[in-house]
């Protein structure tokens, strides 16, 4: 039988795994876990109450939501003013703070957005309205980027006409190395993203830790994953011999899945798109190839935006990069909450900030 | 930029509250309504009753587990319940969509006279309206509900106090992932129904079991997290959670986590919350299991004298954070 999510939940076996992570008597050590659901994973369980306080743990970019830049954001939200036009989105993109308004606000004000939970949704507002463009806003990692270059082959064959995709969608491993060689942190080890490894596979990872000398594991989303891979890594700190090893076997494998990558790769070509914090990096923008340019939204509508503007005090960049923490920005808890989100890590689940906050500790110990 | 009413008002959640202190409880302030309870307890020469109204707008009309009109009678007749009332008499008030067919429309009244019977509560009054085509989703229902409140019964939100076991009469989040999984065509293995159902019967026993019960609050909107919040905050007490003990059937616990949503933030129709003295705990549990609405209630947590204000949950793994309030819309994760 097939182990339930529940033993990766089992408290004996995450605190054993507690116990041998205490044995490797590492006094300092900073690690990155690189992805938004492992940040809330691990400030819902406390996570990192349990270990020992030399183990850092910095939330990376790793919430696809958060990364979009502000200009990007307001394109989208111009696109959605478009006369006629419906924005497909995935739900969170709705509260993302623009310069000028969200997505939520245009809606309020009469854009046609839907929320929808896949791209299919997607392809079927198209069908049912063939007299007006259907736009879906491509947010997301290599997780989410398969489905939507399938929306796109299968627009193609069902012969949609009015079906095109604004592909913000992004790749992660260029962007690790630019955080790596911005120098700003010092990383010892990172927790590897487990969805997204699940497309590309663990092999990508392998020049971070022969190049750059930190250690890198893979890992699911409960807590013993989790603890796993901190055991996992600290091991390899321990041992001077960085390398990328899987605590996650259930759902990835070394060289990913070669179905969607494939996938990808008829879609897509790569080119340089900016992140929130980090800026333009290289090599990490899945672009919809000129093959399919009749489904690419940036080349059928002339998206226009003024300059853009990110929130005033909001630390989004910093804490994007593992700079600060999210408590850290004097906007957190205060101006900038769940229910009014300053800055974009404050909106989605997988933002740093938003975790923070919804997982924080009680003001005081409960009797 | 226009401020508007966007769909994060209506989430049941944080901005809800802040759309309620905003724009009504200030204006139009008066002793019964500032209390927001799920119902005004009024006078009426020596007798006290509960009074309440609801809207109802669900989409689908029908889902498994039930449809409109069953959830229209049952979240009224629950709303009086709670506040430790016999529901009595309920007006309904239709407004109905150009275009509607008969047959949805009856079978939707089939069901609340089925519900109403099985509740003994009375439809004494109603009203319809029709609306152009598009100009609603296909048909709302507002209701209004009166009953008794019995002598020697004092539940109210700003009752509860330290010591008090917190007990759920079972398992949370199963209409709002019924109402999702429909909604979204989400096919899902497994019995995923609405637990919409009318309460007043096991909280009559209950109250008989234990007139002492301090407060008992329906957690709909917004589920279980977010009413403890509110009563947390009415009473000026924390609240301490484990999270272990809160059950969560296995169809709704597995499409929570393909979604990435917290059933404890998920709406409930058929469940009730109670706070009562520790000592009558055991008693009341007893009572609410040998009654068909309360088969699977279990003690939740309890009310601290620390954090007030405050729920706190802790994890299997002994950790702890505050379980906050809903802020805006429950949204699935991208990744």
């Amino acid at each position: 039988m097939e182990p339930s999510i529940e033993s990766f939940r089992d408290s004996e076996l995450a605190l054993a795994l507690v116990k041998k992570i205490k044995q490797h008597q590492v006094e300092q050590a900073c690690l990155m876990e690189f992805c938004g659901s492992h940040t809330a994973s691990i400030l819902k369980y406390g996570l990192r109450n349990l270990i020992p306080a030399g183990i850092e743990m910095l939330s990376g970019p790793g919430c696809p939501v958060c990364v979009i830049t502000q200009t990007d954001i307001d394109r989208a939200i111009a696109l959605a003013q478009t006369p006629d036009l419906i924005l497909c989105t995935f739900g969170d993109m709705l509260r993302v703070p623009g310069t000028d308004s969200s997505l939520q606000q245009s809606r309020a004000e009469g854009c046609d957005i839907r929320m929808v939970y896949s791209t299919l949704d997607a392809l079927n507002i198209a069908e049912q309205n063939p007299k007006r463009p259907v736009v879906f806003l491509g947010v997301g990692f290599e997780t989410t980027a398969p489905t939507v270059a399938a929306s796109i082959t299968m627009a193609h064959s069902r012969k949609l006409k009015n079906y095109s995709v604004f592909s913000l969608l992004k790749n992660c491993p260029p962007v690790m190395k630019a955080l790596i060689e911005g120098g700003k942190i010092r990383i010892n080890g990172i927790i590897c993203p487990g969805h997204v490894s699940a497309i590309i596979g663990s092999r990508p990872y392998e020049s971070i830790a022969s190049e750059y000398g930190i250690a890198c594991v893979v890992t699911g989303f409960e807590p013993v994953d989790i603890l796993m891979a901190v055991d996992m890594l600290l091991a390899q700190i321990v041992r001077g011999k960085p390398l990328v090893e899987n605590a996650y076997g259930r759902g990835v494998s070394p060289q990913g899945n070669l179905i969607a990558q494939e996938l990808l790769t008829a879609v897509f070509e790569m080119r340089t798109i900016g992140w929130r914090g980090v800026g333009d990096v290289a090599g990490s923008g899945y672009q919809i190839r000129e093959q399919y340019q009749n489904y690419d939204a940036e080349y059928l509508f002339k998206i226009k935006v003024g300059p853009s503007k990110e929130p005033a005090g909001c630390m989004c960049g910093d804490i994007l990069r593992g700079i600060i923490r999210p408590p850290e920005c004097p906007l957190f808890g205060k101006v900038c909450l769940p229910e009014r989100p300053a800055g974009p890590c404050m909106v989605s689940g997988e933002g740093a900030c938003a975790s923070y906050y919804t997982y924080r500790d009680s003001a005081r110990s409960v009797r | 930029m226009t401020e508007r009413i966007l769909m994060a008002h209506g989430s049941g959640g944080k901005l809800s509250h802040e759309l309620i202190t905003r724009c009504f409880v200030g204006r139009l302030a008066n002793q019964w309504l500032s209390r927001q309870d799920d119902a005004a307890c009024i006078d009426v020469g020596n007798s006290r009753f509960a009074f309440t109204t609801d809207s109802y707008v669900v989409s689908p009309l029908v889902f498994p587990g039930g449809n409109i009109g069953k959830l229209a009678v049952c979240g009224t007749v629950n709303d009086l319940a709670v506040s430790g009332a016999v529901p009595q008499y309920l007006s309904l008030a239709f407004i109905l969509e150009e275009g509607l067919p008969f047959d949805v429309l009856e079978g939707i009244v089939e069901s609340i006279r089925s519900v109403a019977e099985e509740a003994s509560v009375h439809i004494v009054t109603g009203d319809t309206k029709v609306v152009p085509f598009g100009k609603a989703d296909g048909l709302f229902i507002n209701t209004a509900g009166v009953g008794h409140i019995l002598a020697g019964i004092n539940v109210s939100g700003d009752n509860v106090r330290a010591g008090d076991a917190i007990i759920i009469s079972g398992s949370i989040g199963d209409h709002g992932m019924a109402i999702m999984a429909q909604r979204e065509g989400l096919r899902f293995e497994g019995a995923l129904s609405s637990d919409c159902a009318p309460l007043n019967g096991l909280i009559s026993a209950m109250l008989q079991a234990c007139p002492d019960i301090h407060c008992m609050r329906d957690p709909t909107r917004g589920g279980v997290a977010t009413t403890l919040n509110e009563i947390a905050s009415q009473s000026q007490v924390g609240m301490f959670i484990e999270a272990e003990s809160v059950p969560v059937q296995p169809a709704v616990r597995a499409l929570s986590e393909i979604l990435g949503i917290d059933p404890l933030y998920i709406a409930n129709e058929g469940k009730v919350l109670v706070f009562a003295p520790a000592a009558a705990a055991n008693d009341l549990l007893k009572t609410m299991r040998s009654h068909k609405y309360g088969r699977d209630a279990t003690i939740i947590g309890k009310v601290t004298d620390t954090n007030a204000g405050q729920v706190v949950l802790r994890s299997k793994l002994g950790t702890s954070h505050v379980l906050a309030m809903l802020a805006g819309d429950i949204l699935p994760r991208i990744c």
